[in-house]
């Protein structure tokens, strides 16, 4: 499904990433944890294709396409998608819309036929019970006064609108509180199926009790220094970030797992 | 101004023309306001790049030669008009290069209390307030233009709404100028007694590319006490069009006026809006929206004077620029002494669209009062690139998702149109013409 090979990064000449290799199959969970500044969602940033990010070296297959050399919105079209860790507030852009127009976009280039706004109501009815979200928020505009949690369930919801293959969510637990964690973690874990895959981006062990991956690995100073099992998360809730450290100061990185 | 002297003399000898070909009509006191306005002109000019007024907005290309007002008007056919006319209106008034043209206009069917008339059929006699009305209220900054289109007014638009009548559905006036070259010159009169309501759609279209042309338009509006008047000029002249406009709001207490300004073609736009609140508790809006592309030249250029105390006003004017577009605002707020507790709000906003694209932006706010409240903001910038990425990454195309964020920008002002006809057919021309800027080979793609 995807393969990042010795992928560095940078932005404004300050070197984020340094080497990342990963490699995800389909139907795999994989969480990528580490301290903050760590480059963790500089990672998927750059695997969503944000222009501030230069990737300098390295390279990154997606299902058999050169994912760098995509652009944004056909890297979203062929079934990547990020959720953001801070949606972005778009005055005057009604949400239904804004979910309509990007689900028809992927239609369109999956030869599907567009979705009119009778069709689309009753489909984003059944998405939005997923998340818990009332019908009330399609009017609004997009991502505008709502709160944290809203604004995660809202990305939770574009994402099951439009049924990516690969689901990057960078911090998608940060600023939820228990009950929205929880209808975020359902939602993610209902879209699941053994052909899609996630790459679960979290500072916490907490999401990880919702959300099982079947890979945990740990980013330091734009390096994975270490990856292991569902159990690495709960080593790292234990005895915090350090222990990695000085660790990887005196090995080699392990290998990542595939 | 002597460059302007032998335009001003020209309009001199053309203006004995036209009085020759007046006739009988010579005689009236509609022709009594013309000679006053030619007098003016000649003893004024027109402006010049040197005037304050006109500091953003050289005005050489509308003033260094005569253009002879249009003599016969070109034709007009319904089916040409058609797309230009607003679903659910009221009434409709259309004039060809500034001439009544009575089988393509409709009133058949008004409420009673609105008068809809050709200035040419309002005599002295029969309606003495309304012919005093006419250019009680013209004395403006830029009056040059002003007088130049009172000088050579044929027919014009005459709205009375008569004291406690209330009309929902708009009046549309539509100005064509067709494709005989010269000064067109339109002109309208709304009288809104007290307590009544009215709105009004001045449409103003090019049928051809408009070069060779200058359209010097006037608006008189009076709003009267505790009357409702709401008023929106949609501009389409040629992509060469020249036009210089002015609207004069006089208020009284209690009135509300609300503007709606869509600048969505023109080579040469210039809109004066002078309104004056001269009563306490009115309430006043300024709503302005320019969607400049090419080598485009826009410019409003607004005054807001409170003259009374207790008055608000509301202004908000945006902008999106393309190609190599110039667009400029001014917006004064002018408080007298006497205006204390005034509330007023002044904002202008801009989008950028390409790196050759120019805004002048210069709120001006002049306070005599020492108890209000005022204030004004102005931001230029570029389309928010998070939102950009945020729309691509759910598979929006670069362009499209431009043209979402473009349209959202642009819709705060659109939405303020509550006539849903008038509301579907302003959306659906600003949508097409942001499409043309967004499409101007001089947008670049790096935004």
């Amino acid at each position: 499904m995807l393969k990042i090979t010795n992928l560095h990064a940078t932005v404004e000449d300050t070197e984020i990433l340094k080497g990342i290799d990963l490699e995800v199959a389909p139907g795999e969970i994989h969480a990528i944890m580490g301290p903050n500044g760590s480059g963790k969602s500089t990672l998927a940033q750059v695997l969503a294709g944000h222009d501030a990010f230069t990737v300098t070296e390295g390279s990154v297959s997606y299902e058999g396409q050169d994912l760098l050399d995509m652009t944004p919105e056909a890297r979203a079209r062929e079934g990547v998608f990020l959720a953001f860790q801070y949606p972005v507030e778009i005055p005057g852009v009604n949400t239904a819309y804004f979910l309509r127009t990007g689900l028809n976009e992927v239609r369109k280039h999956r030869g599907e036929e567009e979705v009119d706004a009778y069709d689309f109501l009753s489909l984003i009815r059944e998405k939005m019970s997923l998340v818990e979200m009332d019908e009330s928020f399609l009017k609004r505009s997009v991502n505008e006064g709502f709160s944290g949690g809203e604004k995660k369930r809202h990305e939770v919801l574009q994402m099951a609108v439009l049924e990516p293959r690969l689901a990057i969510l960078d911090e998608t637990d940060s600023g939820l509180d228990i009950d929205a964690l929880r209808v975020v973690a359902n939602g993610v874990n209902q879209l699941h199926t053994p052909q899609t895959s996630a790459i679960v981006v979290t500072h916490y062990q907490r999401l990880l009790e919702y959300i099982v991956p079947d890979l945990v690995h740990v980013l330091m100073d734009g390096r994975i220094v270490r990856s292991g099992g569902k159990e690495l998360a709960l080593q790292l809730e234990e005895k915090g970030y350090d222990w990695i450290r000085e660790d990887a100061t005196h090995a080699d990185p392990v290998e990542s797992a595939g | 101004m002597s460059e302007t002297t032998d335009t001003i003399g020209a309009y001199a000898a053309a203006f004995e023309r036209f009085e020759t070909s007046l006739n009988g009509g010579a005689d009236t006191a509609l022709h009594g306001k013309r000679r006053e306005a030619i007098s003016r002109l000649v003893q004024d000019g027109l402006p010049t790049a040197r005037f304050e007024a006109w500091r953003h907005t050289n005005p050489a290309s509308m003033t260094r030669a005569c253009f002879v007002p249009v003599a016969e008007p070109g034709h007009l056919t319904a089916s040409s008009i058609e797309a230009f006319l607003i679903a659910g209106t009221s009434a409709v008034l259309v004039f060809a290069d500034g001439r009544f043209v009575p089988e393509l206009s409709r009133r058949e069917t008004l409420p009673e209390g609105l008068r809809v008339s050709n200035l040419a059929t309002v005599t002295d006699v029969e309606e003495p307030a309304l012919m005093a009305a006419l250019g009680a209220h013209t004395l403006g900054e830029n009056s040059g233009f002003s007088a130049l289109n009172t000088a050579f007014i044929h027919d014009a638009a005459v709205i009375a709404i008569d004291s406690g009548c209330t009309v929902d559905e708009p009046v549309q006036i539509l100005h064509v100028r067709t494709s005989q070259p010269g000064l067109t010159a339109p002109r309208t009169l709304v009288v809104a007694e007290s307590d009544s309501r009215v709105s009004i759609v001045e449409t103003f279209v090019g049928m051809a590319s408009g070069a060779g042309s200058l359209t010097a338009s006037v608006a008189e509006i009076v709003v009267g006490r505790a009357s409702v008047v709401e008023h929106t000029r949609i501009h389409l002249h040629g992509a060469e069009g020249h036009h210089a406009g002015t609207v004069h709001v006089a208020e009284e207490e209690d009135a509300r006026y609300t503007g709606h300004s869509f600048g969505l073609a023109g080579r040469f736009v210039r809109e004066d809006v002078h309104t004056v609140l001269n009563g306490e508790r009115i309430e006043s809006t300024l709503n302005g929206l320019s969607l400049p592309l090419g080598g485009d030249h826009v410019d409003n250029y607004t005054t807001i004077e409170h003259t009374a105390a207790s008055c608000r006003s509301h202004e908000l004017y945006k902008g999106v620029v393309g190609g190599r577009a110039h667009s400029v605002f001014r917006g004064k707020i002018l408080v007298h002494q006497a205006a204390q507790k005034t509330d007023a709000y002044q904002s202008n906003q801009n989008l950028l669209m390409s790196d050759d694209a120019e805004i002048d932006s210069k709120p001006q706010l002049e306070i005599y009062a020492d108890d209000v409240k005022c204030s004004h903001g102005s931001t230029t910038g570029q389309l928010d690139p998070d939102a950009l990425f945020y729309l691509r990454a759910r598979g929006l195309g670069l362009r499209q998702a431009q043209r979402v964020l473009t349209r959202a920008f642009a819709g705060e002002l659109v939405d303020r149109l509550h006539h849903e006809g008038l509301h579907q057919h302003v959306d659906a021309l600003v949508s097409d013409r942001l499409d043309a800027v967004l499409a101007d080979p001089d947008h670049g793609d790096s935004l």
